[in-house]
């Protein structure tokens, strides 16, 4: 019987963050497809409900009605398991991520660790994919993906030693508190850039959306996908793309805390917070992708390796003479 | 000159006026129409779905001379014709496959009595492929639902024909 209520109290929290995921993730398309129209001066989604929110609805439910095809030479069980993967893993990581003091699902001590484990394990799903396609452009596009991801997790890794240098914990909520006074955002800039561009590469979005490239992938690892196959990759992107935006604004804006701690700022409570500066970033992000043209492989991979492992390793090397130098560090 | 491009480079300069330029862009006005909401204009010499038109006093223009047929480069018109008991000459079928149609408006233009029109109507999609070959119920239906747009067009066209 205890089982049962510790079951059915896990399974409700579960719920409890996992539709709201989902249900922002088709808000968020929708608001990307929104801007990008805006930007391009055309007007977007706008007929499905009002000012089309729900027309990630329609096209849900337009994959789900579809049928899925299973190429002949494909390998039958990997490829149904590989958009498995990629959502489950997107979605999975969403448990340690705190809302605000009280919201969080687990609150281990290795959160960020966490985050980074299962989030490279996603490469997994994109592989698989392609592979099990047993076709030229998503074995192209998967391993590119691939490539792309391990070399892009590189530079956010040594940007992460960064934060947890000044932090101490490997805990999201101590990232958090521990910038009641000053957000890393501002010591921490440059690193706030590059985590933002590697996040871009991570996720694979626009400027480094090589392993999607339409005009010379047709669509990468997706192409050979169709139906809800295709919808659970694009969910699972999407997951990513938020968490990453998630992730950013815990590490360097602060994550629940209000921007300043006076009136009628530190009412409001800290998952608007939260959830405001994730929609900042997506913002961003949907603005860049709106903006820029895509890298060259070679760019790209210079891009990762030379210039930003270098300059994210310099400077750890810098703030950590600089913690140490002021007698900054923190638990000594 | 290289310093300059290298502060460019290390300040993501050209990103940041790319983004900055991006939302002012989205507060601009729309170049867009709100499509099935609102319209565009369109110009009197449009060359839309076709229509047979009647004489005011309700008598069918078409008088079976054929040279919309003959003129017709894809062949998509087919015209029969017989004296009528009154002795006019009257077509007794006159069929457009509008799949073949290529709306070349060159019917319109050789029609001596402008009794085959195309007009401004260009949503007639269907469901099947049979509801697009149309008969001539179906064009002098069409030609009494736009009669007043096709004789106000033709009226402003006149002058350069």
């Amino acid at each position: 019987m205890e089982l049962f209520s510790v079951l059915y109290n896990e399974v409700y929290k579960i719920l409890l963050l996992l539709i709201p995921v989902l249900i922002s993730i088709a808000l968020i398309v929708w608001f990307e497809r929104r801007v990008w129209g805006f930007v391009q001066k055309r007007r977007g989604p706008n007929v499905v409900g009002p000012f089309g929110i729900f027309q990630t609805l329609a096209d849900a439910l337009k994959y789900i009605f579809k049928e899925i095809i299973i190429p002949a030479s494909a390998d039958k069980i990997v490829f149904i398991l590989a958009p498995i993967v990629t959502m489950t893993l997107a979605l999975v990581v969403w448990a340690v991520i705190p809302f605000s003091e009280k919201m969080i699902i687990s609150d281990i001590n290795v959160g960020i660790l966490y985050v980074f484990a299962i989030s490279s394990l996603g490469v997994y799903g994109i592989i698989l994919g392609g592979w099990a396609s047993n076709s030229k452009y998503p074995f192209l596009g998967s391993l590119r993906s691939a490539a792309q991801m391990i070399s892009y997790e590189v530079s956010i890794g040594i940007i992460i030693i960064n934060v947890l240098l000044c932090v101490g914990s490997l805990n999201l909520k101590d990232i958090v508190l521990a910038q009641e006074k000053l957000w890393f955002v501002i010591p921490l800039f440059p690193m706030f850039v590059i985590y933002f561009i590697s996040a871009l590469a991570e996720t694979n979005r626009t400027p480094f959306d090589l392993p999607e490239a339409e005009s010379e992938l047709v669509a990468g690892y997706q192409t050979e996908y169709s139906g809800m196959m295709y919808a659970m990759f694009w969910l699972g992107e999407y997951a990513n793309i938020l968490l990453m935006c998630a992730l950013g604004s815990i590490l360097f804006l602060g994550g629940w805390l209000s921007p300043v701690d006076i009136y009628p700022f530190n009412i409001i409570p800290g998952p608007f917070w939260m959830i405001f500066k994730i929609l900042l970033l997506f913002f961003i992000f949907a603005i860049i992708k709106a903006v820029v043209p895509r890298y060259r492989y070679d760019q790209l991979m210079r891009l990762g390796w030379k210039v930003f492992l270098p300059f994210s390793l310099i400077y750890v090397v810098l703030t950590a003479s600089f913690l140490i130098y002021f007698d900054l560090l923190p638990n000594k | 000159m290289q310093l300059n491009r290298i502060f460019k480079i290390i300040f993501l300069s050209e990103f940041v006026k790319a983004i900055i330029l991006a939302i002012r862009e989205i507060f601009r006005k729309k170049k867009t129409l709100n499509y099935p909401f609102e319209k565009g204009k369109i110009s009197s010499r449009f060359r839309g779905e076709h229509a047979l038109r009647r004489y005011p006093n309700g008598e069918e223009r078409c008088i079976a001379c054929k040279l919309c047929e003959a003129v017709c480069p894809a062949q998509a018109i087919t015209i029969e014709s017989e004296e009528r008991s009154d002795g006019s000459r009257k077509t007794t079928r006159y069929d457009i496959d509008m799949l073949k149609c290529i709306y070349c408006g060159l019917c319109e233009e050789s029609c001596p009595v402008d009794a085959i029109v195309q007009g401004p109507n260009f949503e007639f999609a269907t469901e099947t492929r049979e509801e697009l070959y149309y008969n001539k119920e179906k064009l002098l239906e069409n030609g009494d639902r736009w009669e007043s747009v096709l004789a106000e067009n033709i009226k402003i066209d006149g002058p350069y024909r």
